[in-house]
């Protein structure tokens, strides 16, 4: 119960405080737009981890690291 | 070389820099306006006089507002990470894992804890809670820079690791040892005393801009006296850990410090140039061309600081590259011969693992390891391929050096007549303060700049070349999210301005704020 009222009272404290600010909504949504932008377009569609998406163990990846590094070909495209 | 895709190298790198610039607009005005508002409300709460709350009030909300915009921007430096540089993210990893982890933790429980109770908990905690969150918010902030600054160092002074050769990757055989390095003690410090001499500057341009407009006069006086004696303090601060970062880059980036200096050729008593205008650079087809159109040198400066002796001999481009025996400096040519036998014996070292052949592998390995220290050098033929752009830094390092002594003018004289209560009438200093703004932001940038252009090649100094860091991905993709992110980011950045320069404008102090 105590920290079911600690949950609440804290719940309240940001939702009062978001409801009561003085700075604009506008800010509000360019965070809201920004954030979404990165993590919703440029992470999925952008910004795939090029050694997670291509290789599926970490010994792939050393070897494939270790390839690079001894005999470096790298894509003219 | 020709094994390189160089435009794929050089879009990655301008999409980093780009990042890295739009970031570094919000961070540093986080870092010092957090400690000038706890200041001020300290002055409140030691004073209990209302007009202080609402002059930390009135720029807590200009530090909302940037921290706001400018929340999470360095995650795309991370995605950048994980995409574009994935070898480089490969290699360093475990040394990385650390610090960033930490900072993301801290990042996250202290500030989104403290900034709420800064911004929500005005009536709703005791005023010492208040002050308390207050303080903690400046501290955690500048704690998570922390973290990052000491990654960044450790790519300039790569130390407290082994490298596996098994796995690829550097493992961290000493944390203290990565945090405490010289080289991460002194950017850390530096890096946060420019970004407080650059908040300070922000706070009385700001007031200036009162001043000037005759608006807001006792919000402007008070703020000035506070920033001004605050960013005095800093930019002091800032010259000496400027003063021992040139040391640390004297004894472990060498080739940086001739081009911070322009000095191709090396010299004992090395004078230290003042103000110069580059005319030619020696090469080895015209050795005596001069380097300078203009240039004013202070005798023997240049030796001292970075030795602490006047007489010291300092090497040049030249000295570096073609080596010095008389001062015992190894050449590039034998660097990066030794750099390529490090390669073939990974190369062999693996191939004989494969094999089972555990012979070849032992002496592969053992090859390997007497020559790892020079194992980035392999990756060239030329050795003028490892020169830095020297215009370039050097032009970067005095005009960061110029502008901070530009600033500590600024602070003295704004603190002078601040506290003599003569600033109104100071009109040309006031459009000076105001002008400082940019210039805070232009030195921010020169400093970055002077780092990060002054250690190329290096992404890890001796060890990784920023061209065998990219990943093998089209070119063509890496255009893209460069325009996309400079269009958002743009936007972004003109949305920011737009809602502070309406705050500042629309704000009285006579009302109670806006």
């Amino acid at each position: 119960m105590q920290i079911f009222n600690l949950a609440k009272k804290i719940f309240l404290f940001y939702y009062e405080g978001f409801k009561n600010m003085t700075v604009g909504k506008r800010l509000w949504v360019i965070i809201l737009v920004k954030l979404f932008f990165m993590f919703a377009i440029l992470k999925l569609f952008f910004f795939p981890d090029f050694l997670k998406t291509n290789f599926s163990t970490d010994k792939q990846r050393s070897d494939y690291v270790i390839e690079q590094m001894t005999s470096p070909v790298i894509n003219n495209k | 070389m020709e094994n390189f895709n160089l435009a794929l190298v050089d879009w990655s790198r301008a999409q980093f820099a780009l990042t890295a610039l739009y970031h570094w607009i919000f961070v540093p005005l986080t870092l010092g306006t957090s400690f000038i508002i706890a200041i001020m409300e300290t002055i409140y709460v030691k004073t209990g006089n209302e007009i202080w709350k609402k002059i930390t009030k009135f720029w807590m909300t200009l530090f909302g507002i940037n921290f706001a915009i400018g929340v999470a921007t360095g995650i795309i430096l991370e995605f950048e990470f994980g995409t574009n540089w994935s070898n480089y993210s490969w290699f360093v990893g475990d040394i990385f894992g650390a610090p960033l982890a930490i900072e993301g933790i801290m990042a996250f429980f202290m500030e989104s804890t403290f900034i709420a109770i800064m911004f929500f908990g005005w009536d709703k905690v005791s005023k010492k809670f208040h002050l308390a969150a207050t303080w903690l918010t400046a501290i955690g902030s500048n704690l998570s820079a922390l973290w990052i600054l000491t990654a960044n160092a450790w790519m300039q002074n790569p130390v407290g690791m082994h490298f596996n050769p098994d796995t690829a990757r550097n493992e961290m055989v000493n944390f203290w040892d990565v945090l405490f390095s010289p080289t991460a003690v002194n950017k850390f410090l530096h890096t946060i005393t420019s970004a407080y001499t650059y908040s300070a500057l922000f706070v009385i341009g700001v007031s200036a801009w009162f001043l000037i407009k005759n608006r807001n006069v006792i919000l402007a006086k008070r703020s000035m006296v506070v920033a001004s004696t605050f960013g005095l303090l800093a930019s002091l601060f800032m010259l000496i850990t400027g003063d021992e970062s040139a040391r640390q880059v004297f004894r472990t980036q060498p080739m940086k410090l001739a081009a911070m200096e322009g000095l191709y050729r090396g010299e004992s008593n090395a004078p230290l140039v003042a103000f110069g205008l580059f005319r030619d650079e020696p090469t080895p087809q015209n050795p005596k061309a001069k380097e300078w159109i203009l240039d004013i040198k202070i005798p023997n400066m240049l030796s001292y600081l970075a030795a602490l002796d006047p007489n010291a001999f300092i090497p040049g481009v030249h000295d570096l590259v073609h080596g010095n025996k008389e001062h015992g400096i190894e050449s590039y040519y034998d660097r990066i011969k030794r750099g390529k036998i490090a390669i073939k014996a990974l190369a062999d070292y693996k191939a004989a693992k494969k094999e089972g052949d555990d012979d070849k592998a032992y002496e592969s390995l053992k090859l390997f390891k007497a020559n790892y220290k020079d194992f980035g050098y392999g990756y060239y033929d030329d050795p003028h391929d490892l020169i830095p752009n020297v215009p370039l830094t050097f032009y970067s390092f005095h005009t960061m050096v110029g502008l901070g002594v530009l600033f500590i003018l600024v602070f003295l004289l704004s603190m002078y007549y601040s506290v003599k209560d003569k600033i109104t009438a100071k009109k040309w200093l006031l459009w000076v303060a105001l002008l400082s703004i940019p210039l805070g932001f232009l030195a921010q940038e020169a400093g970055w700049m002077v780092a990060e252009f002054g250690r190329q090649p290096w992404v890890v100094q001796d060890y990784m070349p920023t061209l065998t860091a990219v990943s093998n991905i089209n070119t063509t993709s890496v255009i893209i999210t460069f325009w996309l992110f400079a269009v958002t980011f743009t936007v972004l950045l003109i949305a920011e301005v737009k809602i502070m320069l309406n705050q500042i404008k629309n704000f009285n102090e006579d009302d109670g704020g806006h």
